[in-house]
């Protein structure tokens, strides 16, 4: 299970391999607020329990991740920890931990403003989930 | 998805390059580049965007790419593509996220030297009244119930009407700063909520506020009918729809994406998932786009507000004295419809010009009153460290382009490079040895955004203009940048 970093000119991506569905979730959550703070320094205080639908593994991740985005971006939490109870082709339910923004703490390494489809596809291969995600800064 | 293509290029003359129609392309791609600049484009995906575009239903002309193209997802930072309102397709994705994003220019009665001694000064308050980076809003800006609404209905004259800027203001902007047709009932809650407390903001990214003062003038005639002079002070500000646009484009994109399929229309990739314009879906999202495309007119005209305060505030000076008049706004990300002649006939189009500005050609009935002469104003911001450059509309532009050119310096260097390169180096001081003054909200921020990260500017808009979709009538230099 890991991920890391895209080279792109204009924005940045990630690339997120895992053992089964599940798992890639959380390493793409996982990756993406890496990309947006310094995740060592995010603790694991309150949690949120996080559903999306769509229709197709691509449209589920998006969705996993904008409501992710919304929650940071409008709510204010940084969360460093993610488990994903349920992930299918329609569905993702999870739980992410973290705790709310601190400027004293936190720094901000970059701004999100979107997941997008760009090149986005989900595989499985030999037993393993692959994943790459651009996002739009 | 079509990866790492064969891209077959025919130089057509020095700043034309066509790549002919195969495959399941509609249409041929035309790219404006140098020798040089094609050389840089190659290096990214770019040009495999440009390819994609031609997939798409109802296209009119070329998939059309201008010299500051790179690769952005679904269609090319750079891109401009038509497509026939009855036959065609609208993509939220050849639009944008950060719908209406755009840069305006205001001229003043100052020179140089009066603000070069004070420069300091001016940043460190332009820093203070306008909320820059993550999170910051001024407490004076709040929104009452059913507010939003309205800015995302009337832009720029909603900012107007309470204060911020005069009605004359409203004559220099694209579209007079409202996009007719705007339904803030297609607008999600979400994109509210993202919306609510980033009206008035600046953001961060390559969004910034700059003072600089006119360098060099090409066109002494335009620059006149402009209001441009050699040595008088201008400022720049470059920013968008902030949270609320962000989200409007990724609502509508999820919308599109099952459209796309009930329509039938193959996508080379996801992010170009479209609609016929005049379907439900298709009308939709330009009504969406309008509140989104409004928000941002109006939060470029509340910034302004702000610079006109600060200059007051730094210079003692009223606002008769400063003279802070609006040159020109310019939207470029947006999707408009606009009467086009194309192979002899009057046409209805649905123009995308993601990364590419409107440069509407003189006697232009779109063009305000004050520029019909001269044709319309087009900003091409370059990096902090460089310049940037005035340009106009011009005729061929609007035969070959559908009165399309260029939006700015266009990135070569991705943001970990940039990063990389920058490392050890204080990036603030370089720029003060060269007379310039930075402040951002977010040091992070301006290490991606070193001068060298992005093309010379110059370049660009040489090329442009030796293609003839452009006119250069004045270069800009900064003294001073505000980032977020």
């Amino acid at each position: 299970m890991g991920y890391e970093l895209v080279e792109h000119t204009a924005d940045i991506g990630i690339r997120v391999w895992a053992d089964d569905a599940k798992g890639l979730f959380e390493e793409a959550a996982r990756g993406f607020f890496d990309i947006i703070t310094d995740i060592k320094n995010v603790t694991a205080q309150i949690e949120r329990t996080v559903t999306v639908r769509g229709s197709g593994w691509e449209e589920v991740m998006v969705a996993w991740l904008t409501e992710l985005l919304y929650l940071y971006e409008v709510k204010g939490l940084l969360f460093c920890d993610f488990s994903v109870a349920e992930a299918d082709r329609g569905k993702v339910k999870g739980i992410a931990r973290g705790e709310r923004f601190n400027e004293k703490r936190h720094s901000i390494k970059t701004v999100v403003k979107a997941v997008t489809y760009h090149q986005l596809e989900i595989r499985e291969q030999d037993g393993r989930w692959h994943t790459q995600i651009i996002f739009d800064i | 998805m079509a990866d790492n293509v064969q891209i077959h290029l025919k130089k057509i003359d020095t700043y034309r390059w066509l790549m002919p129609r195969e495959g399941g392309m509609r249409t041929d791609g035309m790219v404006y580049a140098d020798e040089r600049m094609m050389g840089a484009i190659q290096k990214d995906q770019s040009l495999q965007q440009v390819r994609n575009v031609a997939f798409l239903p109802g296209i009119v002309g070329p998939s059309l790419a201008m010299p500051d193209i790179h690769w952005g997802y679904g269609f090319p930072i750079g891109g401009v593509a038509a497509f026939d309102e009855e036959e065609g397709v609208v993509s939220p994705g050849g639009v944008g996220y950060d719908i209406n994003c755009g840069v305006r220019l205001l001229c003043s009665g100052l020179e140089r030297t009066e603000v070069q001694a004070k420069i300091r000064d001016i940043v460190d308050a332009l820093l203070v009244n306008i909320p820059s980076g993550v999170g910051s809003h001024r407490k004076d800006l709040k929104l009452e119930k059913g507010q939003q609404q309205k800015v995302l209905q009337k832009g720029a004259q909603w900012a107007v009407e309470h204060g911020y800027g005069s009605w004359e203001d409203l004559e220099h902007i694209e579209e007079q700063g409202r996009i007719p047709d705007a339904d803030p009932d297609l607008v999600s809650s979400r994109a509210l909520e993202r919306g609510r407390a980033q009206l008035g903001t600046l953001g961060s990214g390559n969004h910034f506020v700059e003072v600089g003062y006119v360098a060099q003038v090409y066109d002494e005639g335009a620059a006149r009918v402009l209001g441009l002079a050699k040595d008088q002070v201008t400022v720049i500000v470059h920013t968008g729809s902030r949270g609320l646009g962000h989200q409007v484009c990724d609502d509508s994109i999820r919308v599109m994406l099952q459209a796309a399929q009930r329509y039938g229309i193959e996508l080379p990739d996801k992010q170009l998932c479209c609609a016929p314009i005049k379907s439900k879906e298709g009308k939709a999202y330009l009504a969406a786009m309008a509140c989104a495309a409004n928000f941002a007119f109006a939060n470029r005209q509340i910034i302004t507000h702000w610079v006109r305060e600060t200059f007051e505030q730094c210079l003692k000076r009223g606002p008769h004295a400063l003279k802070l008049s609006l040159i020109y706004d310019v939207c470029h990300n947006i999707a408009k419809l606009e009467t086009h002649t194309y192979g002899g006939k009057e046409r209805r189009l649905c123009v995308h010009r993601k990364g590419a500005t409107r440069a509407f050609p003189p006697h232009h009935p779109a063009v305000p009153a004050a520029y019909q002469e001269s044709g319309q104003p087009v900003l091409i911001p370059g990096d902090m460290g460089r310049c940037s450059y005035v340009l106009v509309g011009t005729q061929q532009a609007y035969e070959e382009t559908f009165g399309s050119t260029c939006h700015g310096a266009g990135r070569v260097m991705s943001r970990h490079q940039a990063k990389k390169s920058a490392q050890g180096r204080s990036v603030t001081r370089e720029l003060e040895a060269k007379g310039i003054y930075v402040r951002a909200a977010s040091m992070a921020t301006l290490v991606e955004e070193i001068p060298e990260a992005y093309k010379d500017v110059s370049d660009v808009v040489d090329i442009v203009q030796g293609a003839g979709i452009g006119k250069k009538v004045a270069q800009l230099k900064p003294l001073g940048v505000i980032k977020g």
